[in-house]
């Protein structure tokens, strides 16, 4: 269950164009999962900035006479990541983790490529990690705009079988996006499962292809969201139930990680007409 | 002085907090609550995911996020911008409609023990109607609250609470419908040229008592898509750059109707906050948009309000209801005493 916590920054480091920081996390680090996210308050007590930031768990250290930590990745995009940017050692930030569906896990030793674009290859540290010690087959795909934008490639060398990199602008690797060398990673790996992390359009196009080629596929979403903890519903998007009806689904709760083939990628930030309670849509506007 | 002298109450071991001693509870509509600190409408889902968080059976009830008939799968994205000291949203009322409510959330609530309020809101009359009809024979509901001001419905012209009589037509229906005994407050727009005169519509119709306010209709344009920021183009302006326009609904509504129960809320932060919509009549207030960024702020500004009360020499919260409509105390110029300043501090520091 997740807990609130009054963290302390331990590190602010750079790694290219990101910040990563170590944060205190006890009694939430040693529970964390693959793919769980925190939440942090932004700019202190007296903010006019009211809503939270969600940031994927890159790493965790469970241990240690901090009583667990970990690490995230912070993009600065706005006021909010600007702020935490700016955070020194010693300085706090209300925490709240761990949130969401973590990555479900194979039973069996089998191949499997992990796709990241930007600073989404941050949660698939751990992922990467968990499947190898499953005696899982790991290979890496990451992708970004320029070399600075991607995201822990010594790191990751070390955790995969093989990493295939691209770039937009052909800086560092293939030029070109992680879907344009998917494929041939897939062949190459012998792939049964494909894990994401990344822009939408990237993981429809990641869900896409693994669908085409029945290979199981999960994806971690980012949709905006404002409470992190499934009482705003802000952050929908609509996917696919086991019962085969499309419903607006929370990405806090209910993901952020989703099976590839029950997003409804194309009708994201949409209310598709025969979802579940959509305007006019009688059959499923009633009983349960 | 007027003030009532602290009175020390029992005090739980290791709870040495200034409010410790103050008397928390609250009458609303005749209903005794632990506590002045509700949940927002809206802010709190069903309560489920609150409670890992605040035990919800200590708050003084959970406002359920508004309910209706039918399922409902809201508005597109995205829903929600922050604004500066504030957020826009353009949810739509998402829910599972009120069948799946009573048997799920309602449920879950009642055996929790948590009071609830259960908010209601409706197309047309008819649907609140039928949704007072649903709720009445339902065992567990402290009071029913009717939104008729979500700016975000299908037809934005036509929000119930921006004309009296259609406000006054949904509480009267809400009001046949339901258990004589079952309060109903009806959450009113400050979108609107008068509020005094809507509350007054609502109270003729048969409304218990008022909820003030719900959001604002505001808008965000993104200046790098040069579109509306929202999906939905307007939403509902929230937090805490609304709280004077809150706390200024509520003195007038106040002003105007001594007794009526009012339920205030509108960017409560901190127990100075909600200690301001007390002081402006509140009975009670729903603290929304601050759980989005403290998921813990009722149990916190529960605490920080009594501490505050412990601080100005109240002992009772319900004492601090409407104080600042009364007339200021006359200030009394004390003769000069033989001892100074100085010597005062000296001796006390003795």
């Amino acid at each position: 269950m997740a807990e609130q916590v009054t963290s302390e920054v331990l590190d602010n480091r750079r790694s290219g164009d990101y910040h990563v920081l170590s944060l205190t996390a006890p009694g939430i680090a040693d529970i964390a999962k693959p793919g769980h996210f925190i939440t942090l308050a932004m700019g202190g007590d007296e903010t006019s900035m009211v809503l939270r930031r969600a940031f994927a768990i890159h790493q965790v250290q469970s241990r240690g006479v901090y009583g667990g930590t970990l690490d995230i990745a912070v993009s600065v995009q706005g006021r909010g990541t600007e702020w935490l940017a700016r955070r020194r050692r010693h300085d706090v930030v209300d925490l709240v983790g761990p949130l969401g569906k973590p990555f479900s896990l194979p039973r069996a030793s089998v191949s499997c490529v992990l796709v990241g674009g930007g600073y989404g290859s941050a949660p698939l540290f751990m992922l990467a990690q968990e499947l190898r010690e499953r005696g899982c087959r790991v290979d890496m795909v990451i992708g970004a705009s320029t070399e600075s934008k991607l995201f822990g490639v010594l790191e990751l060398k070390r955790l995969a079988s093989s990493l295939t990199i691209t770039t937009d602008d052909g800086s560092a690797g293939a030029r070109g996006r992680v879907t344009d060398v998917l494929d041939d990673a897939l062949d190459r790996a012998g792939a049964d499962v494909v894990y994401a992390c990344g822009p939408m359009p990237m993981l429809a196009e990641v869900a896409r292809i693994a669908t085409k080629r029945r290979i199981f596929s999960e994806c971690a979403v980012e949709e905006a969201m404002a409470c992190g903890i499934g009482v705003c519903m802000t952050c929908v998007l609509p996917v696919i139930g086991d019962d085969g009806v499309t419903r607006m689904v929370r990405s806090c709760v209910e993901g952020p990680i989703f099976r590839g083939d029950r997003v409804r990628w194309a009708d994201v930030d949409t209310i598709p007409a025969d979802a579940w309670g959509a305007p006019g849509n009688d059959e499923r506007g009633v009983g349960r | 002085m007027s003030r009532a002298l602290i009175t020390q109450g029992p005090r739980g071991s290791g709870d040495n907090r200034p409010g410790a001693g103050v008397d928390t509870g609250v009458d609303l509509a005749g209903i005794a609550l632990p506590s002045p600190i509700l949940t927002a409408s809206g802010c709190a889902a069903a309560g489920r995911e609150l409670d890992a968080f605040v035990d919800i059976t200590t708050l003084g009830a959970v406002v359920t996020k508004s309910i209706m008939m039918r399922p409902r799968a809201g508005r597109a994205t995205p829903r929600m911008s922050e604004t500066p000291s504030g957020m826009l949203n353009s949810i739509g009322l998402q829910g599972p409609g009120v069948e799946s409510f009573i048997e799920n959330d309602l449920a879950w609530l009642v055996q929790r023990g948590a009071r609830t309020v259960v908010s209601i809101a409706g197309e047309s009359v008819d649907e609140y109607a039928k949704l007072a009809a649903k709720l009445r024979p339902v065992e567990g509901i402290t009071a029913i609250e009717v939104n008729i001001s979500c700016p975000n419905v299908a037809d934005r012209g036509q929000v119930f609470a921006c004309r009296p009589e259609s406000a006054a037509q949904v509480v009267q229906a809400v009001r046949r419908g339901s258990d004589a005994r079952t309060p109903i407050f009806a959450k009113l727009s400050p979108d609107v040229t008068d509020i005094v005169e809507i509350a007054d519509s609502v109270i003729k119709a048969g409304a218990t008592g008022l909820s003030l306010i719900n959001t604002l209709l505001g808008m965000v344009i993104d200046t790098t898509t040069m579109r509306p920021a929202l999906a939905g183009v307007t939403g509902g302006l929230s937090g805490p750059a609304i709280r004077p326009v809150a706390v200024r609904c509520v003195w007038q509504v106040r002003a105007a109707f001594p007794k009526v129960p009012i339920i205030g809320m509108g960017g409560i932060r901190n127990g100075s906050d909600a200690m301001e919509f007390l002081l402006a009549g509140a009975n009670a207030v729903s603290v929304g948009t601050s759980v989005f960024n403290d998921p813990s702020a009722p149990a916190r500004i529960h605490q920080e309000l009594a501490d505050l009360a412990a601080a100005g020499g109240f002992s009772r919260l319900s004492d601090i209801v409407s104080r600042a409509h009364r007339e200021p105390d006359p200030i009394v110029l004390e003769e000069p005493t033989e001892l100074d300043d100085w010597d005062f501090i000296t001796e006390e520091r003795s």
